[in-house]
């Protein structure tokens, strides 16, 4: 039987994030992931935020990582090549009332150690966001965005080559202690590990449940999303949130610019019984639009392109209402589990403080060796980023720069063949639409898919009747036309 | 960088493109480049093997590709150029286009350029369609283009929403490859397909047409599961109780088409906000002179015959253009009971050719073009549907250019 060092399990942004930081150790690491790719859930489904901190509870777990995540962003995104851009953030107020709440949202900020917040008045916020009407706005600069995908799979992809396992599609089933190790039950078959870090997301409580009895639960809560057409990006130019509403524990529904240029329209809030209802609702998809239009009037009709949501991991009941803190630690019960529950908003911005945070926790149990060969895989420059110069270079070299594949977002065969092969060896349509953006743009796939078919089939000789949209079993064909059924 | 210079360029190899290079080459013009993505000429024809093009331009019914290879054909004997395989990333003001493809990147120097870029599907996002993001949900160009050009089956138990010509054609093309097509939904109180695809596609095959009904939920985590389809009224509300689901593991979208216009914009054509494609003049020259337009990214067509027929019109007048200052124009509008009216704008005088489409289906009517109260023309029709492109000439005088007035094109009872 196999055994790791460590095993995560859960191959979001808090999982990849650890998987990273402990790749640089000398360690048999393992990621168990359940989807067909890292970034399967929440991590993907969120507005992509790096938050100032503003938001969180003075001296919460919360208020701490995200600070300190928050100032790890830049050199972050430097070192693995994905993008981060500082736009801010304007948090407007539409009445007196709502001014008064600035007021105490910038305390709070100053207790957070939030730099630079400013109040300012509608006829600056118009010089600055003339689509915006309001009667003052908290500006927050140290706010950024991210593609939260592109994130999670540079972590992720970062860590696999330094020899971190991602073992997709392999959910697990059931864990026990056993003297000094862990015995992993999964769907592919048994593992071993010294340490397991539970980063299951919205099924932290499961996985808990494997070993311990909970004192916790989960409440999932829905968020969903619109996403518009790339035409009207110049309608924002920050990110615009409404004073937040505090009994939900939520930021309200708010207006994301995105580094590509489509804005995000989101999130709504509603609790939901199925954890795993990621499902959008006419209704939402409505109130959505609506309360869009009162933060930005001039929002068009006809301009969205894609919905989808996420289902944030909440610990505080909908009666409670607010926020409940995370729980990183050990557990007491158990040692050797680490648990990170509850790491819903701002878990994108914590989770490399979080991993900071679990990586000094094993060296309490753990001598951790730095690895001598570290390597870094630096994110390519895409074609629809190049210049004309780097363009034609790289056709000379390999004649697969040349030929476009996908029309709306300009990506390139070669581009295409590269998200493919992956070092973590994700293979669905998805897994190569979040990683050179394939498929993404407003025709959804309208043209690119044959192309995509073909590629499978050509260059990695997959057989059609297992090529997948996004998950272990959303298969995308049937057959052959006219193929006889082996009965 | 390899550079181009020709006389006219054309962005788009698919029927319109054809058929616009062949008029234009017909017409005197020397030095014609087509460029297409694809690696194949005739755009969307060789995935349509149905039969029916061709019958009302050429008196012969063909399939698409047989319609295609008329024109290839002619491209080939008149020694038009053709870069495949090559993307149009970009026109600027001078109309210097620039291309790429497998060997680099190209500069066009042109004198004309000729839009063909053709359309793209509506997608579910399009129309809103709630519920789970599963596998198994395609638009019916990409589930034609699957079966037709690469022998793959998307599925097995389909429903197709919207009554588009391609989601009717669809319906009868899966059933002969032996798939069990449970139903096509059309929101509409009308298929919004030409009558006689409603007839031969489905009628013919005993597959059911739910009219006044939409998609409230899709249900599949990861594979499509079922549809759940409700009655909807006059005010396109949902009616509460009428909702049915079907069990299906393949949804096909036909919700219509949009224009592939981006091109256009980005260069700073004027776009008609109702057809999506450029406003045009009488000679479909765009607001961007020596700019012209044609084939399903100025308007979506009902057929090829009458695309390819208005796409000549194109070809022609680049061929013969000499940029001219304009002093005097007619602008074209459409009012009660009409949605839109090309071209948009009358800048000469002439027999013009009209192409418009009607709001609804309505029995006895007229159709009237007036300028201010006076009435110039005015034709009887027993049938109108806004399936049916409507094409009308009529001529329009130096005066009533002259008088920079506004034409109304109108219904009566």
């Amino acid at each position: 039987m196999k055994k790791f060092h460590v095993a995560i399990i859960g191959g979001g942004v808090i999982g990849s994030s650890i998987a990273w930081y402990l790749s640089k150790y000398k360690l048999d690491v393992a990621v168990f992931e359940a989807g067909s790719d890292v970034a399967s859930g929440a991590s993907k489904a969120n507005s992509g935020v790096i938050h100032s901190g503003i938001n969180s509870p003075p001296s919460s777990l919360k208020a701490h990582f995200c600070a300190e995540g928050n100032k790890m962003f830049s050199a972050l995104a430097n070192r693995l090549g994905f993008s981060l851009t500082w736009v801010g953030k304007h948090i407007i107020a539409k009445n007196e009332k709502e001014v008064k709440e600035l007021e105490r949202l910038k305390k709070v900020g100053k207790k957070n150690k939030v730099p630079n917040l400013e109040i300012i008045d509608g006829k600056e916020v118009k010089k600055k966001e003339p689509n915006v009407p309001c009667v003052a706005a908290l500006w927050v600069p140290t706010a950024g965005i991210i593609q939260p995908y592109e994130f999670t799979i540079a972590l992720a992809e970062n860590a696999a080559i330094n020899n971190v396992k991602f073992l997709l599609e392999t959910k697990v089933v059931g864990l026990k202690k056993e003297k000094n190790s862990f015995f992993i039950k999964t769907n592919k078959g048994n593992f071993l590990a010294n340490t397991v870090i539970n980063a299951a997301g919205v099924n932290c409580r499961e996985i808990v449940n494997m070993l311990e009895k909970p004192d916790f639960f989960v409440f999932p809560c829905r968020g969903e999303y619109l996403v518009l057409d790339k035409t009207y990006s110049n309608l924002v130019n920050s990110m615009i949130y409404p004073v937040p509403q505090k009994e939900l524990g939520v930021l309200g529904i708010h207006i994301t610019p995105t580094i590509e240029g489509n804005i995000l329209l989101g999130p709504s809030a509603e609790f939901i019984e199925n954890i795993n209802d990621r499902s959008t609702t006419r209704n939402m998809m409505e109130t959505l639009l609506f309360e869009a239009k009162k933060i930005l009037p001039g929002l068009p009709d006809k301009a969205v392109i894609k919905a989808y949501s996420g289902i944030r991991c909440k610990l505080a009941s909908p009666a409670e209402g607010g926020w409940a803190d995370y729980i990183v630690e050990e557990s007491k019960q158990t040692p050797g589990f680490i648990n990170l529950l509850g790491i819903e908003s701002p878990g994108i911005t914590a989770a490399p403080a979080i991993a900071k945070e679990v990586t000094k926790m094993l060296s309490k149990s753990v001598d951790l060796k730095t690895k001598t060969d570290f390597k870094i895989r630096k994110k390519k420059k895409r074609f629809s980023q190049m210049n004309s110069k780097e363009r034609s270079d790289l056709i000379k070299k390999d004649k697969r720069w040349g030929r476009i594949i996908c029309r709306c977002e300009h990506v390139t065969e070669a581009e295409v063949i590269d998200a493919f092969s992956n070092p973590i060896g994700a293979q669905t349509i998805s897994a190569a639409k979040y990683r050179c953006r394939v498929g993404l743009g407003r025709c959804q796939g309208g043209f690119c898919t044959q192309h995509i078919v073909r590629i499978l089939e050509k260059e990695f000789k997959t057989d059609i009747k297992k090529m997948k949209l996004k998950s272990p079993n959303s298969y995308l064909f049937f057959s052959r036309t006219r193929e006889k059924k082996n009965d | 960088m390899i550079n181009h210079n020709v006389d006219i360029t054309v962005i788009g190899a698919g029927p319109a493109g054809l058929a616009a290079a062949v008029s234009a080459s017909e017409h005197g013009a020397k030095n014609i480049l087509i460029i297409d993505r694809n690696s194949w000429v005739g755009g969307i024809l060789p995935q349509c093997i149905h039969d029916g093009f061709g019958v009302e331009e050429t008196g012969r019914s063909m399939t698409g590709p047989e319609y295609a290879d008329m024109y290839i054909y002619i491209v080939k004997k008149k020694n038009i150029n053709i870069l495949k395989e090559t993307m149009v990333l970009r026109i600027d003001r001078d109309k210097k286009i620039t291309v790429v493809n497998k060997d680099g990147l190209h500069n066009i120097k042109t004198k004309c350029i000729i839009l063909a870029m053709g359309c793209r599907e509506k997608t579910r996002w399009s129309a809103l369609i709630p519920g789970d993001r599963p596998s198994g949900i395609y638009t019916a160009g990409v589930a034609q283009a699957l079966i037709n050009l690469y022998n793959i089956m998307p599925g097995r138990n389909v429903v197709i929403l919207g009554s588009g010509d391609i989601g009717l054609i669809m319906a009868r093309r899966l059933k002969f490859e032996g798939a069990n097509v449970l139903g096509v939904i059309e929101i509409l109180a009308y298929a919004s397909g030409l009558p006689r695809n409603v007839v031969q596609c489905l009628d013919d095959y005993d597959i059911p047409l739910f009219l006044n009904h939409t998609i409230t939920y899709i249900k599949g985590k990861e594979r499509i599961e079922s549809v759940t389809i409700a009655q909807i009224d006059k005010k396109m509300n949902i009616i509460s109780g009428t909702e049915k689901e079907i069990k299906c593991d393949t949804l096909l979208l036909s919700l219509g088409l949009i224009p592939e216009n981006e091109l256009s914009k980005d260069v700073g054509i004027i776009i008609d906000k109702i057809t999506g494609g450029p406003i045009v003049n009488q000679n479909l020259e765009t607001s961007f002179s020596g700019v012209f337009a044609c084939g399903n990214c100025l308007q979506v067509y009902d057929t090829v015959d009458s695309l390819s027929i208005n796409a000549k019109h194109a070809g022609k007048n680049a061929a013969n253009y000499k940029k001219k200052k304009v002093n005097h124009k007619l602008n074209v509008i459409p009012g009660k009971g009409i949605r839109y009216v090309i071209p948009q704008m009358i800048t000469e005088p002439g027999k013009i050719r009209f192409t418009l489409r009607v709001e609804k289906p309505k029995l006895k009517t007229s159709i009237h073009f007036i300028i201010g109260s006076k009435e110039i023309f005015k034709k009887k029709l027993p049938y109108i549907n806004p399936a049916n492109m409507i094409e009308i000439y009529v001529d329009i005088s130096k005066d009533l250019i002259k008088s920079n007035k506004i034409l109304e094109v109108a219904l009566f009872d």
